[in-house]
């Protein structure tokens, strides 16, 4: 709950009166910012050599050909030439934040909100934005069968969770749910299960659960069902309002997922899927996108000893819409591009593994409308780098979130963000009021 | 000159055989000899022995028929990993099985030998030398105080039957950890910093005394020194054979390293060495080769204040340093040499350092320059190719010569 409402409403107010304004075409109240001279990558539209990007406020007011964006009088004029200008990157699966989920008192924890765990001061979070990433679904860990709901952060300047989460309609904060099989989440013991099929079981034994209890609720009359807040969890992801963020990597393990899927028919994400190469048809058949990772070398444990760097080419000979993901600290943040080099390196097209970690990650966190390319009416969340994105040379040199700059390379604070040194592992100080760069 | 270029085009249609005698030809071909700079349109032959016969522009060095010709867009000397414990650790990290690195029943075991560990077969290995990896300085992992040996040997040994024989050496370093890397688990001594010295300290006093009298057999004072395999492998340390391979992150565990290599004077390699740019004097001062910790390596712990711009602020300083891909507990199991290199170029290194630093500084580092690290007649004929800059995350390996045999023609 909000201290009062009573102080909001006039907050409201205001902020009509100022949309109100703006549609008058009067005097503009929002900076109105231009970068010229860049070479755009929007992703979803060609590339342009000499572009381009206007500012307004937090949207992309227009992104175009030099000479043909019309660039107004009041606007302030950057010069960005040399430079690249690309999306924010997505990460589809993160632990910064030091995020935590579920504890170890039992396998399924649909309850558990790692939004109450983040602390959006930690150092990791300035190194995902030093790192060009804008927008992150935090996660809990692997070793549940299904270890909380998941938040969506956009990494705004703030103090709070609450200032940085991605809302849903309703003014609730975004995010999914983490589930995952294969062993991390087996270990035999305090309910665990200590095989495959026991996890399945498990699994189906609270959908079956949350199926009964949306039927109770949906009956409605004078005895409704007592709150559950693990049910109330499971029921949004029945109704496709919470999307599945699946740990797997054997390809018995992700044919499960999809079984699971199409029994009780919720939206997935399958994550890592170090197999997919074995089961690429199966997954493109049952229209389920990926959200995979890159490693310097396979395995590291049984169940990754057959990840391939050509999931990424197999995925997209099938149509597959496939996400990378940094899995911080698995990569850390500021390495996420490499992902995209590693995926054209062995197969992937330039275009798909540029839209895998910027739009199709978007999509699996159903924010594409919001984010995930520059296009005319998204927030202006994008990156300024010094070269081509799949370069390893290229360095991130600004961050942008919402029309805000949250990283810039210049700035000696941010500097340690991006390069380590001493005290880089210390969480940034909170600031009085909102943090300023 | 067009002319010889153009032979050079026709002769590699000549029948070549899978035993002929290997030529490289690349559009930049990187000796990694005085200035570091490539040859354009150079060749390398390789004699029947597996050494380097002739290194030179192609129309200096006309490639003879028969020769089995590898053509690509970069050559470089097989890249040197100078520090890992690949064939150690293996892909499954799965104790008892394939995890060789560590032994932690005891702090200080210099006897373990890398030779009895190493299992050249595994996936990873091969992994390594499909990405253009040749040679490898491998064994025993930070973890322990002493944690025990290291070896040097080439990534297409797939099992030690002659240690003489298959490695550049078979007791390269011993490996020591200070810091709590190194401390014991379950309560064990060492608990502390300096616990951790004070045993180093009491360990490498009685091997100086065993040393002594090894020495005294030497010259006829005392008949005979029993054989301890302990105190006999820091006694090879104390005699300068080895260098002491300090895996050192913090300052003070730096400092600390080179206060005892002052007390004891035995060869010093900083391994890791996190916030080694707080005391690049001291380390120049000293001496002191750096095996730089991998630049992705992971910022947490002991790792928290690392930067990645460490080998260009090395390089600054004029302190030697070589690459490595270290030491994982989880994944990635290995990391690849060049990768790391390559990111030390992104924040600040010189290109061409970079690639010294995974070969030619990298030889000479682990003592092996007069063998392996770069393209001179005489050397062993070890070579990488590639597609593009070796150190482009896009570029693929497409070739690997080893002793002048061609290990590896995948694209990788």
């Amino acid at each position: 709950m909000f201290p009062s409402l009573r102080y909001l409403f006039p907050l409201l107010v205001l902020a009509l009166i100022a949309v109100v304004s703006l549609g008058g075409g009067h005097e503009t109240p929002v900076p109105l910012r231009a970068y010229v001279g860049a070479r755009i990558i929007p992703v979803t539209a060609p590339e342009i050599v000499d572009g381009v990007l206007l500012v307004r406020g937090e949207t992309i007011a227009a992104v175009g050909k030099r000479g043909e964006v019309v660039i107004p009088d009041d606007a302030e004029v950057i010069e960005v030439k040399g430079k690249i200008l690309f999306p924010g990157l997505i990460c589809t699966h993160s632990h910064i934040g030091k995020v935590q989920g579920g504890d170890g008192s039992s396998p399924i924890q649909p309850d558990v909100r790692v939004l109450d765990s983040i602390d959006v001061l930690d150092s990791t979070v300035e190194k995902a934005r030093a790192g060009g990433i804008t927008m992150a679904n935090l996660m809990s860990g692997s070793g549940h069968l299904l270890s909380g709901q998941t938040a969506y952060l956009k990494l705004r300047d703030g103090n709070t969770i609450e200032d940085l989460a991605v809302r849903n309609e309703d003014g609730s904060m975004a995010g999914g749910i983490k589930m995952a099989n294969g062993t991390n989440s087996i270990k035999g013991s305090g309910g665990s299960p200590g095989t495959r099929g026991k996890s399945a079981a498990l699994v189906r034994a609270q959908f079956l659960k949350a199926r009964r209890y949306r039927e109770k609720l949906a009956q409605g009359g004078d005895d409704p069902p007592e709150r559950d807040l693990a049910m109330e969890a499971l029921v949004e992801v029945l109704e496709g309002k919470r999307v599945v963020h699946h740990h797997t990597h054997r390809h018995d393990d992700i044919i499960t997922v999809l079984r699971l899927k199409k029994e009780f028919g919720f939206k997935v994400v399958l994550h890592h899927v170090s197999e997919a190469w074995k089961v690429a048809d199966e997954i493109a058949e049952a229209k389920v996108p990926c959200s995979i990772i890159y490693l310097d070398s396979p395995g590291g444990k049984l169940e990754a000893r057959d990840l391939e760097w050509k999931n990424g080419a197999e995925l997209e000979k099938r149509g597959v819409l496939t996400a990378f993901h940094t899995d911080d600290p698995i990569n850390d943040s500021r390495w996420f591009l490499r992902s995209a080099g590693l995926a054209v390196r062995s197969g992937m097209s330039r275009q798909k593994a540029l839209e895998a970690v910027t739009i199709a990650g978007a999509e699996m966190m159903d924010q594409a409308d919001q984010t995930g390319s520059l296009t005319v009416g998204k927030k202006a969340d994008f990156v300024i780098l010094n070269g081509d994105p799949l370069s390893v040379y290229t360095r991130v040199l600004e961050t942008h979130v919402e029309g805000k700059k949250v990283f810039d390379l210049d700035d000696p604070r941010d500097k340690l963000w991006a390069e380590g040194g001493f005290g880089a592992g210390h969480k940034r100080r909170a600031s009085g009021c909102c943090f300023t760069r | 000159m067009k002319i010889y270029s153009l032979l050079t085009i026709l002769l590699p249609l000549a029948v070549a055989t899978a035993s002929a005698q290997v030529a490289v030809q690349a559009e930049l071909l990187y000796p990694m000899t005085g200035d570091l700079k490539p040859i354009e349109d150079g060749v390398v032959l390789c004699s029947k022995d597996g050494k380097i016969e002739k290194v030179g522009p192609a129309g200096a060095v006309p490639i003879p028929e028969g020769y089995q010709v590898l053509k690509a867009k970069v050559a470089t000397p097989g890249f040197i990993d100078a520090h890992a414990t690949v064939g150690l650790s293996g892909i499954l990290n799965l104790d008892r099985h394939d995890q060789e690195q560590l032994e932690k029943s005891a702090p200080i075991q210099p006897e373990l030998r890398a030779i009895d560990a190493y299992n050249g077969r595994d996936p990873l290995v091969k992994w390594i030398r499909q990405l253009g990896i040749t040679t490898i300085h491998t064994g025993h992992a930070p973890g322990a105080l002493v944690a025990g040996q290291t070896m040097i040997l080439k990534t297409n040994v797939p099992t030690i039957t002659d240690p003489e024989k298959n490695t550049l050496r078979p007791f390269a370093m011993v490996a020591s950890t200070l810091g709590p890397d190194g401390f014991g688990s379950g309560g064990k001594a060492p608990g502390s910093r300096a616990k951790s010295l004070a045993m180093l300290r009491e360990t490498l006093l009685k091997a100086q005394s065993h040393l002594k009298k090894r020495k005294e057999v030497e010259v006829g004072i005392i008949g005979k020194v029993d054989p301890d395999l302990r105190l006999d492998a820091l006694a090879d340390v104390l005699e300068k054979k080895v260098p002491l391979l300090i895996t050192a992150r913090r300052h003070h565990d730096i400092a600390a390293a080179l206060r005892l290599q002052k007390e004891f004077g035995f060869r010093l390699v900083l391994d890791g060495a996190s916030e080694a740019y707080l005391l690049l004097e001291e380390i120049k001062a000293a001496g002191v080769p750096v095996l730089v910790h991998p630049t992705m390596a992971r910022p947490y712990g002991e790792n928290e204040n690392m930067t990645f711009t460490l080998a260009a602020r090395l390089h600054a300083a004029g302190i030697p340093f070589a690459f490595q891909s270290g030491y994982e507990g989880y994944v990635p199991k290995t990391r690849v040499v060049h990768f790391e290199a390559a990111l030390a170029v992104t924040y600040g290194l010189p290109h061409g350092i970079a690639l010294a630093g995974c070969t030619s500084a990298a030889a000479e580092l682990l003592g092996i320059a007069d063998r392996v690290g770069s393209l001179k007649p005489g050397m062993e004929a070890d070579l990488s190719l590639f597609d593009g800059d070796p150190f482009e995350t896009t570029t693929h390996c497409i070739g690997v010569v080893i002793n002048g045999t061609v290990v590896s023609e995948v694209a990788k």
